[in-house]
């Protein structure tokens, strides 16, 4: 058996902690598949989860395969400035605790369409909020999917990328369908410390062996420094041509923010174009920092497999505890996958070379393998496959996540409020059997498309459309009484699809390379940030939209705003949302 | 009052409600406003002092000890202290309302 395995480049110990990963989530999945009973049950979880279970539960289910490998690979490629994904990711939850979390919760609905909804008293609104559900979903799926594809090419080196992208989705597929949200709850707070156990643990004893985080980010001479003075023990393997240089990589304003004027400056056919576009480098840059963290941070507090989660907590206040215990919780974890990079760029720089799922981001599950060139090759086998055991608890929490909430929206809203109003709550408990069983294919397809592209930048382009949609939504639906449905409409829906048609333009150009967009990118290289990183233009679009656009028809105001508002805001020791919802009873409403 | 779940007439007042968010609002901003400006300013301090932000210290730059470790303890006192206080406006604020029945 063990020739066979090595036969086939396999070890078995990455394999076995892999498989046991998927065996554990997907048998809790069933366990917990008896004891969901209602269709309460299944779409949250009965309402009745306690802070810890929760605050672990958002963490496992937000901590994706971009947190997990892509972080890492990012820094490796980009150095600094990809400090931004992991920083924005966890703070961007200071603005949900902030503006967002306590009145949401107090306002008590299934989804952000259940909010748009009865907010505005209008059924029509919530069709539009629907959509949007679905495409941040798909671009979240998208990059779960390439960590899929990944993972599995890495521990099985003969395996087409596609093939992963396929097992892993129809897995978490099957498991969504058997269990819902109450399996999901036990298994996302499950997964959350796995993952933390997975990064810190490997890099832990790696480091104590190869040399400290600090030791090998000092070997990286800054652009003050004359020489590089890598630490004692430290020993850095030459850099391949194609890696960036130490100090662009280590300084702010390298790689990844001036991706877009390098290649002009490559493209420039004269001396002047050349020194023109030199000067615009470092503000074009800047430019691209700010928006990257508009869309992180307005981001995140848009999410919408997230912010269902709120209604899962018994109170506001126990919803603010636990956004706090939710930052703690991702804080501690983000602080690690940088580590892996900086140390992939000293000891693993081959990993630049390669192309696709092959590439740095796959640093986390490579990395502890160098073990084994020090004469620890058991161990370095073992800790490889712990953190590909972390990798697959992270796109498949992520993804079971997405599929919850995107089959939610399919089978509540759609099915249930629009196609079949009359549905009974067995038939919605089956359309949202086939509502996942559908998405999980499209997620699958898409992901076998986007083997090129960076599991982190695609992540970041989600965030970028929910800070451009939901969150000014939330925002402004949440702070301002003034606002109608029609001005909250229009500016989620051109914010938001404007934001998706730059992104996807972006996408589309880099996975299939379409040479009239990349001349264009060349000669307009502002414009390509701008669409590569919309969250600067679109989300203050967005909310003036909704301004004026609310300001023009301020007599369609809902006559009860003040009310809405009071549920949004009073202390829930008042006992307004039970005289809301007995009036509403009163008046025959929904 | 738990009988009873009507609720004083003195809270459906445009007054109360605007008291409320007011004071919400206000606590949201200076928390907020914590935040962004460390958000604002790094990428500021980045660009027009970068041997400043580029001394070692432990080995790290010092832009990077900033963003790569430092801002999370830093985010969890804004949110920490936030809670706290917003924990406390509530109970004062329902309080108030429910003295306001009582009178």
């Amino acid at each position: 058996m063990n020739a066979l395995l090595a036969a086939a480049g396999i070890d078995p110990w990455i394999a076995i902690c892999s498989l046991v990963t998927v065996v554990i989530t997907v048998g809790m999945g069933f366990w917990t598949a008896g004891k969901s009973k209602s269709a309460g049950d299944f779409f949250v979880a009965g309402r009745s989860v306690s802070v810890g279970w929760n605050a672990s539960a958002i963490s496992g289910e937000y901590l994706s395969a971009a947190s997990f490998m892509g972080v890492a690979g990012m820094v490796m490629l980009n150095g600094y400035d990809a400090l931004w994904y992991p920083v924005c990711y966890a703070c961007g939850y200071l603005f949900l605790l902030l503006f967002i979390a306590g009145p949401l919760r107090r306002f008590g609905a299934y989804t952000i369409p259940d909010f748009a909804e009865g907010r505005y008293d209008s059924p029509v609104f919530r069709k539009i909020a629907v959509c949007f559900v679905l495409f941040i979903g798909f671009f979240y799926t998208m990059p779960q999917m390439k960590g899929a594809g990944t993972t599995l090419a890495y521990i099985f080196p003969g395996l087409h990328y596609s093939v992963g992208v396929i097992v892993v989705g129809a897995v978490i597929t099957l498991n969504v369908s058997l269990g819902g949200m109450k399996g999901i709850t036990l298994v996302q707070a499950f997964q959350y410390w796995l993952k933390v156990f997975a990064i810190t643990i490997p890099i832990f004893v790696l480091a104590s062996v190869v040399g400290h985080y600090q030791q090998h980010l000092e070997a990286n001479k800054t652009a003050q420094e004359t020489v590089a003075t890598a630490p004692a023990g430290i020993e850095r393997k030459s850099l391949p041509a194609k890696a960036p240089k130490d100090e662009q990589w280590i300084a702010p304003f390298g790689s990844l923010t001036t991706k877009a004027v390098d290649t002009a400056i490559k493209a420039a056919k004269t001396p002047e174009e050349k020194a023109a576009l030199e000067a615009n480098k470092k503000p074009y840059s800047l430019l691209y920092t700010y928006s990257l963290i508009i869309a992180l941070v307005c981001g995140t507090a848009g999410l919408p497999h997230i912010l269902v989660r709120f209604y899962t907590n018994p109170d506001g206040v126990a919803a603010k505890r636990t956004t706090m215990w939710v930052m703690i919780l991702i804080g501690v974890f983000y602080v690690f996958p940088p580590v892996y990079g900086v140390i992939g760029r000293s000891l693993m720089p081959e990993l630049y070379d390669a192309i696709g799922s092959k590439g740095t981001d796959k640093v986390v599950l490579e990395l502890p393998t160098l073990l084994a060139g020090r004469d620890y090759p058991l161990l370095g086998s073992v800790l490889s496959g712990i953190t590909c055991a972390g990798a697959f608890a992270a796109f498949m929490s992520t993804f079971s996540g997405l599929l919850v909430s995107m089959s939610s929206a399919l089978a509540h809203d759609i099915y249930g409020r629009m196609l079949k109003p009359d549905s009974s709550p067995e038939q919605r408990l089956k359309a949202f059997k086939w509502a996942a069983v559908i998405i999980g294919v499209v997620s699958v397809g898409l992901g076998t498309q986007v083997e090129k592209l960076n599991i982190n930048y695609l992540v970041g382009q989600a965030f970028a459309i929910a800070a451009a949609s939901y969150f000014p939504l939330l925002f402004m639906s949440v702070w301002w009484r003034g606002m109608t449905m029609k001005g909250a409409a229009t500016g989620m829906l051109v914010g938001g699809l404007m934001a998706l048609g730059a992104i996807t333009l972006t996408t589309l150009s880099d996975v299939y390379a379409v040479q009239s967009l990349a001349d264009f990118w060349v000669a307009n290289p502002l414009v390509r940030i701008l669409c590569e990183q919309p969250a600067i233009w679109a989300v203050p679009l967005s909310i003036i939209l909704m301004i004026v656009v609310s300001k023009a028809t301020a007599s369609t105001v809902p006559a009860d705003v003040r009310m809405k508002m009071l549920v949004l805001h009073a202390p829930e020791a008042l006992g307004l949302k039970q005289e809301y919802i007995k009036e509403h009873e009163g008046l025959g409403g929904h | 009052m738990s009988e009873s779940p009507s609720t004083p007439d003195s809270i459906h007042t445009d007054a109360f409600l605007a008291r409320l968010m007011r004071d919400q609002l206000k606590l949201s901003i200076a928390c907020a406003l914590c935040f962004v400006v460390a958000l604002v300013a790094l990428p500021l301090l980045n660009y027009f002092q970068p041997e400043f932000m580029a001394q070692r210290i432990y080995g790290f730059t010092l832009t990077w000890l900033i963003l790569g470790v430092l801002f999370f303890p830093f985010v969890w006192i804004i949110s920490y202290i936030f809670i706290k206080r917003s924990i406390a406006l509530e109970d004062a604020e329902a309080k108030a309302a429910q003295d306001g029945l009582t009178k």
